[in-house]
């Protein structure tokens, strides 16, 4: 009987620095920040310490589900260049700490919201996890190509969980401020996937430049961009915020769209020379902070 | 089997360690600060 062999990198602890790498901190920026911004936007401040705990359990709610994504996904992770080097398909930390890690780190950030804030916000972050890890990353990301339009309502939930974490009420303006990143996540997510699809589909990963090819991708990057510009400006001639967001929001959008606009009309394959793909993706990120930044700054200075 | 170096994993039991108890202390203060606020709110 051959006996079980044990590695190195198996027998050794993780370092808790792999920890903290498994909850992907750079994504956790921008829904820690969405979610401040949902926060501070509401009407209704809470006492600063439940303000901060319940951002904190939204930064760790996002890191249960970076943890539990990757503890899925280590042997799709392993085959792409840009994830090759996360703790576990480097070797550097057994899967099941990582599961143990996520399914806890979760279930503790949605007792601390509940016992902090109030468990109608509590429910939205369980809901926001679960349906980021088992909808998809579990059932869509690795059957469809429209994973990152339905999947992108688990990273539109933070604006709205920290709207009701400050006043325990769902409103309009959260509802829209959850639209705007619904439809912002494929145009974002797909100028990514055209300029890095040989890793997606090395992966088995089937992204809809893999699938559908990449004019058919920058169709749909074009066409998602303006029903988020749409949601993006609605918010000021609904009455819900003032000029100050009215205005950031309609000249952001604008070029947002107009950044679309180039990338449908690039005819390149080659990633290399997909410029417009790149700035579009690197102004998707800055527009989503750019838009919470002028969302608050209206509710504050206007 | 090869056995890793004994310091080696002693080091990273006592870098978790550290760790674990500066969270569970953060949590210990944060948990104080949010009894207080929750006190005060139902005042």
């Amino acid at each position: 009987m051959p006996a079980i062999e044990m590695t190195e990198t198996a027998v050794l602890p993780a370092d808790w620095r792999d920890f903290l790498a498994l909850t992907k901190p750079r994504v956790m920026s921008l829904v820690v920040f969405t979610g401040l911004c949902g926060l501070l936007a509401a009407p209704a401040m809470p006492p600063f310490v439940l303000g901060f705990t319940a951002i904190l359990c939204i930064a760790l709610g996002a890191g249960a589900c970076g943890a539990l994504n990757q503890w899925y996904e280590a042997d799709i992770d392993a085959k792409m260049r840009r994830t090759a080097k996360r703790p576990l398909p480097d070797g550097r930390m057994d899967r099941q700490s990582a599961l143990h890690f996520g399914v806890g780190l979760g279930s503790f950030s949605v007792i601390l919201m509940g016992l902090a804030t109030n468990w109608l916000a509590a429910g939205l972050l369980a809901v926001s996890i679960l349906f980021y890890v088992l909808v998809y990353t579990v059932w869509l990301k690795p059957r469809t190509a429209q994973n990152i339009v339905i999947g992108g309502a688990a990273g539109a939930f933070p604006p709205l969980i920290g709207w009701v974490a400050a006043t325990g009420r769902v409103e309009a303006l959260p509802l829209l401020l959850f639209a705007i990143i619904f439809l912002w996540t494929p145009p974002h997510f797909w100028a990514l996937s055209l300029f890095v699809r040989s890793d997606y589909a090395a992966a088995g990963i089937p992204m809809l430049p893999v699938v559908a090819g990449l004019d058919n991708t920058r169709r749909q990057v074009f066409l998602y961009s303006l029903p988020m510009a749409g949601a993006a400006v609605a918010p000021w001639p609904l009455g819900l915020t003032g000029p100050i967001y009215g205005a950031s929001a309609a000249i952001l959008s604008f070029v947002f769209v107009v950044l679309a606009g180039r990338v449908l009309a690039n005819r390149t394959t080659e990633p290399s020379a997909m410029a417009a793909e790149k700035h579009l993706f690197a102004y998707s990120v800055f527009y989503l902070f750019a838009l919470f930044t002028a969302l608050v700054a209206d509710r504050w200075i206007a | 089997m090869p056995r890793p170096d004994d310091e080696l994993v002693r080091g990273r039991q006592r870098g978790r360690a550290r760790v674990t108890a500066l969270l569970l202390g953060a949590f210990v203060v944060l948990l104080f600060f949010i009894t207080i606020a929750q006190a005060s709110r139902n005042w």
